[in-house]
């Protein structure tokens, strides 16, 4: 079996398509693995200041868009439905069907972002943008600059991801119209589509732990 | 010989599955429960993590090595939340 | 036999000349020779920082530099050695050579990955030399906030900047590793039959891939807080700096063991090859390997004891520091025993591997002495300190890496080193070593402070034979690179396997051919399957 190359796309250091497609997955899951702790040091300083000043915090999460940020959560939910749909048209092997889903998943991640950029902007025009135009009317000022630096540095990475997912999706999106994937190999599809699933989980705690700290009043 | 392909029910099922929870954290969010509004919503996006993981990321029908990284993920993220918090929670001032 | 085999078969560098054929290489024994050379670079620059500092010490009255220039020399230092030199050696030169060739693949699971890891490693490093070329920075490797963020007048930004890129190779390389492993194993060549080397890499790469991203998000909001006032360690508005030395030493510690496990890796190697005998408790090795790995993040608040970290922390800290010694304890009493009663070949690559293990226990038996937390509230931040990282780092690591050079090198060049030549310079390294080093503990236990450029007039003594001793050691290091190079051309033929060793890496010829194996190796045999005491024909050497 070895040295016997059954396709074109076994690459030269692989025996088997086998072999390389497990090794597209695993190698995918180790960098998740990198990427749980990279998000993991920005959910650190937030348990820490969280848990050292709570009141300024809930005071602070009264400027979140309860409301957009959950339709946001909605999007990126349905995102992950039509991307798990594209990796099974992929299993299929119905190549319209990986394009149609992969579109589909890129139009909500840029909805996602679009809805973000309203936010965004309306922190700015409220001037808290730490750094650039902040000022807090509330008491504990400083502690809420810290709110939304960590508001604005994890929602900004979040959104970082998103857009090199988009980047890596349309990639996927062009080799599968080349026809460069097939019902037996297709890793690739596969691959792309944890990595955008990692991005969605980021969000599912990002949602409560930055909006719903403190809705009742 | 290709990875255990699911049926689209099942993706349609989690889907509402999430949505369902999705209402409910903010639901939540509405009542005033003490410390335990951040436990439950904790509790609720891990329940929503594990849900997008175990199917939509196929983890339940993928290999052992695949479910030792992604648990090695989150192991290493509680030996870090756990021996930092266990400076922060016990700075007594006397 | 060995006359016949020459160098003129076709192999991994006469397979294609001319410099690109290099910079666009997936090969990964061309990625290694990159990384050799351009971490040798960035040893000699760490090395001119480590002279300016010995030298600025031989006077109490620190005449050589000004203060401030001090600060930089240190903290540039300590991050060329550290991030550029030391973490990187082992798993990207010999890493990346020998583990595909171990364990009978091809290459890489992901050659291009390989290629790029290298690029980002050069990237990163152009941006911190460029903020030394700059003026330099004067943090001290630890970029310890709110000096660093708010306060320190140098090239900070672009120096994290260069760190942050630099995690991503390391990251990719460990994921490269760990990836390979589970997935391109020859036939037969099951966990428990991996030559430990490979044991030692896989535990590295599992700290590379999740300690790595910790530091690397940490710096960057250093950066943040520098570029765009975003102060979120600085206490004026509430942050705490505390916040960041966890989150620095949630990687800076492990990330001594991804400077040392390969280091130990290497030593397993060497010490079964030259007393051709079966390592003592194999299985033990593997295993403490992952327990390093697991424990070493168990313990970084021991770097924090006088910090202003709670002492209950501090307390739990301290006594799970003496836990992670455990492991590393069955380490060098395996080696000791498979060395015991063994008839011992005394060649080069062993006698550093001794060198490793006599120093790597003073390391690690000072290491528990600071772990100590009442104790450590004496000899924090002195010269104790230092010594003890040194005996690690320098006394450990790369001795294990001058081992791994000098066990390899027939293998990667196809010749032998002068056999002479090379006994002389680790003799020197040795008692350079020792005498640059081991002043300092005195000096330390005396009172004498890290990271300043002047020092009490009764100290001047110890401190002239340490700067005595790193002269030494400089020679010692200057040696091995003329011999080496000296081989390349006139070096005699090394033939396949000059020391008789076992390891599908040996079975290839040398230099190996680009993909290793003309086919596929099956493995029907433990490790280390030497037999006791007999070395079979000896060719080098002889
Ligand atoms: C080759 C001969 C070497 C000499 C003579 C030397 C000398 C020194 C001295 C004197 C200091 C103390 C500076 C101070 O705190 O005032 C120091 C610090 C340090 N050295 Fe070395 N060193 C050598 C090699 C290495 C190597 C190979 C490594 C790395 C792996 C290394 C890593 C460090 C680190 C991390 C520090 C701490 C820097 C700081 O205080 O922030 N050194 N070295
Ligand atoms: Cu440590």
């Amino acid at each position: 079996m070895a040295n016997e190359h059954s396709s074109h796309y076994v690459a030269h250091q692989f025996d088997d398509l086998e072999q390389q497609k497990e090794a597209g997955t695993l190698g995918m899951w180790t960098f998740l693995a990198t990427e749980i702790l990279f998000f993991g040091g920005m959910f650190m300083a937030y348990f820490v200041y969280r848990f050292s000043y709570p009141d300024a915090f809930a005071a602070a999460s009264h400027y979140m868009d309860i409301l957009l940020g959950g339709i946001n959560t909605g999007v990126l939910l349905v995102s992950s439905l039509t991307m798990a749909l594209a990796v099974h048209a992929a299993q299929e092997g119905k190549r319209k069907q990986i394009i149609l889903f992969l579109i589909i998943t890129m139009v909500f991640g840029v909805t996602f972002l679009v809805i973000k950029g309203f936010e965004y902007h309306h922190k700015y025009v409220e001037h808290l943008v730490p750094g650039w135009n902040f000022e807090y009317k509330g008491p504990n000022a400083g502690k809420a600059e810290i709110y939304f630096i960590l508001y604005f540095v994890m929602t900004g990475f979040h959104a970082l991801h998103l857009i090199i997912g988009i980047g890596v999706l349309s990639v996927i999106a062009m080799m599968t119209a080349r026809g460069n994937f097939t019902k037996e190999y297709y890793s690739p599809v596969e691959v792309s589509g944890l990595y955008w699933h990692f991005i969605d989980i980021v969000w599912i705690f990002l949602y409560p732990l930055l909006y719903l700290i403190h809705v009742h009043k | 010989m290709n990875g255990h392909v699911v049926s689209r029910k099942v993706y349609y099922f989690i889907f509402a599955a999430l949505m369902v929870l999705l209402i409910l954290t903010i639901s939540m969010a509405y009542f005033d429960l003490g410390p335990f509004n951040v436990i439950i919503a904790l509790v609720i996006a891990i329940i929503k993590a594990t849900l997008v993981i175990l199917y939509f990321m196929h983890v339940r029908y993928g290999s052992r090595v695949t479910w030792v990284f992604v648990s090695a993920g989150f192991f290493w993220l509680i030996i870090m939340f756990t021996l930092t918090m266990s400076d922060f929670v016990t700075r007594f001032s006397f | 036999m060995e006359a016949s085999e020459s160098t003129d078969h076709v192999n991994y560098l006469n397979n294609g000349y001319g410099v690109k054929s290099w910079l666009l290489t997936t090969d990964h024994k061309r990625i290694a020779i990159l990384y050799l050379i351009s971490i040798t670079i960035f040893f000699m620059i760490g090395g001119f920082f480590a002279l300016v500092i010995r030298l600025t010490l031989l006077s109490p009255e620190g005449t050589l530099v000004s203060a401030d220039t001090y600060n930089k020399m240190f903290t540039m230092h300590g991050i060329t050695m550290i991030f550029f030199f030391l973490i990187p050696s082992i798993p990207a030169v010999f890493g990346n050579f020998l583990v595909p060739m171990m364990i009978g693949a091809r290459d890489l699971a992901f050659p291009k990955i390989n290629l790029l890891s290298w690029y980002v490693y050069i990237v990163g490093g152009m941006f911190t030399l460029t903020a030394m070329v700059m003026g330099g920075v004067d943090t001290g490797w630890t970029f310890y906030t709110p000096f660093s963020s708010g306060y320190s007048h140098t090239n900070v930004v672009p120096t994290v900047i260069g760190v942050f890129i630099l995690g991503f190779s390391s990251i990719l390389t460990g994921l490269n590793f760990i990836v390979t492993i589970h997935k391109m194993r020859a036939p037969g060549l099951t966990w428990f039959r991996l030559p430990l080397f490979i044991w030692a890499h896989y535990a590295t790469s599992v700290i590379q891939i999740l300690g790595t991203p910790v530091i690397a998000i940490t710096l960057a909001l250093v950066g943040f807080e520098r570029i765009a006032g975003v102060g979120i360690f600085d206490p004026n508005i509430g942050g705490d700096p505390i916040l960041f030395q966890h989150l620095f030493w949630f990687y800076s510690h492990p990330a001594v063991y991804i400077m040392v496990l390969p280091a130990m890796g290497v030593v397993s190697e060497v010490v079964t090859c030259f007393s051709r005998r079966k390592l003592f408790g194999y299985r033990q090795m593997a295993f403490a390997s992952m327990a390093i790995a697991v424990f070493g993040f168990l313990v970084w608040g021991h770097h924090m004891f006088v910090s202003g970290q709670s002492v209950y922390a501090g307390m739990a800290f301290s006594a799970l520091s003496f836990l992670v010694a455990i492991p590393s304890a069955v380490k060098v009493f395996n080696w000791t025993a498979t060395l015991y009663k063994g008839t011992i070949r005394f060649q080069t690559p062993v006698l550093y591997a001794f060198g490793f293990i006599g120093l790597f226990t003073i390391g690690g038996l000072t290491g528990i002495v600071l772990a100590t937390l009442p104790v450590d509230v004496h000899v924090h931040d002195t010269y104790f300190v230092i010594a003890h990282f040194h005996y690690i780092m320098v006394g450990g690591a790369v001795m294990g890496y001058m081992a791994a050079l000098h066990f390899w090198w027939p293998k990667m060049t196809g010749k032998l080193y002068s056999e002479g030549w090379s006994k002389l310079a680790a003799l020197i390294l040795f008692v350079g070593f020792n005498l640059t080093f081991f002043p300092q503990f005195i000096l330390g236990y005396l009172g004498m402070p890290r990271r300043y450029h002047i020092y009490p007039p009764e100290f001047q003594v110890l401190n002239v034979l340490s700067t005595a001793g790193a002269s030494i050691l400089g020679l010692g290091y200057i040696i091995p690179f003329f011999y080496l190079m000296w081989s390349l051309r006139k070096g005699k033929t090394a033939g396949d396997n000059p020391w008789n060793a076992k390891g599908l890496e040996w079975l290839t010829s040398s230099p190996p051919p680009t993909f290793n194996f003309e086919k596929t190796p099956i493995v029907n045999e433990e490790a280390y399957a030497y037999t006791d005491g007999v070395f079979e024909e000896d060719v080098a050497g002889g």
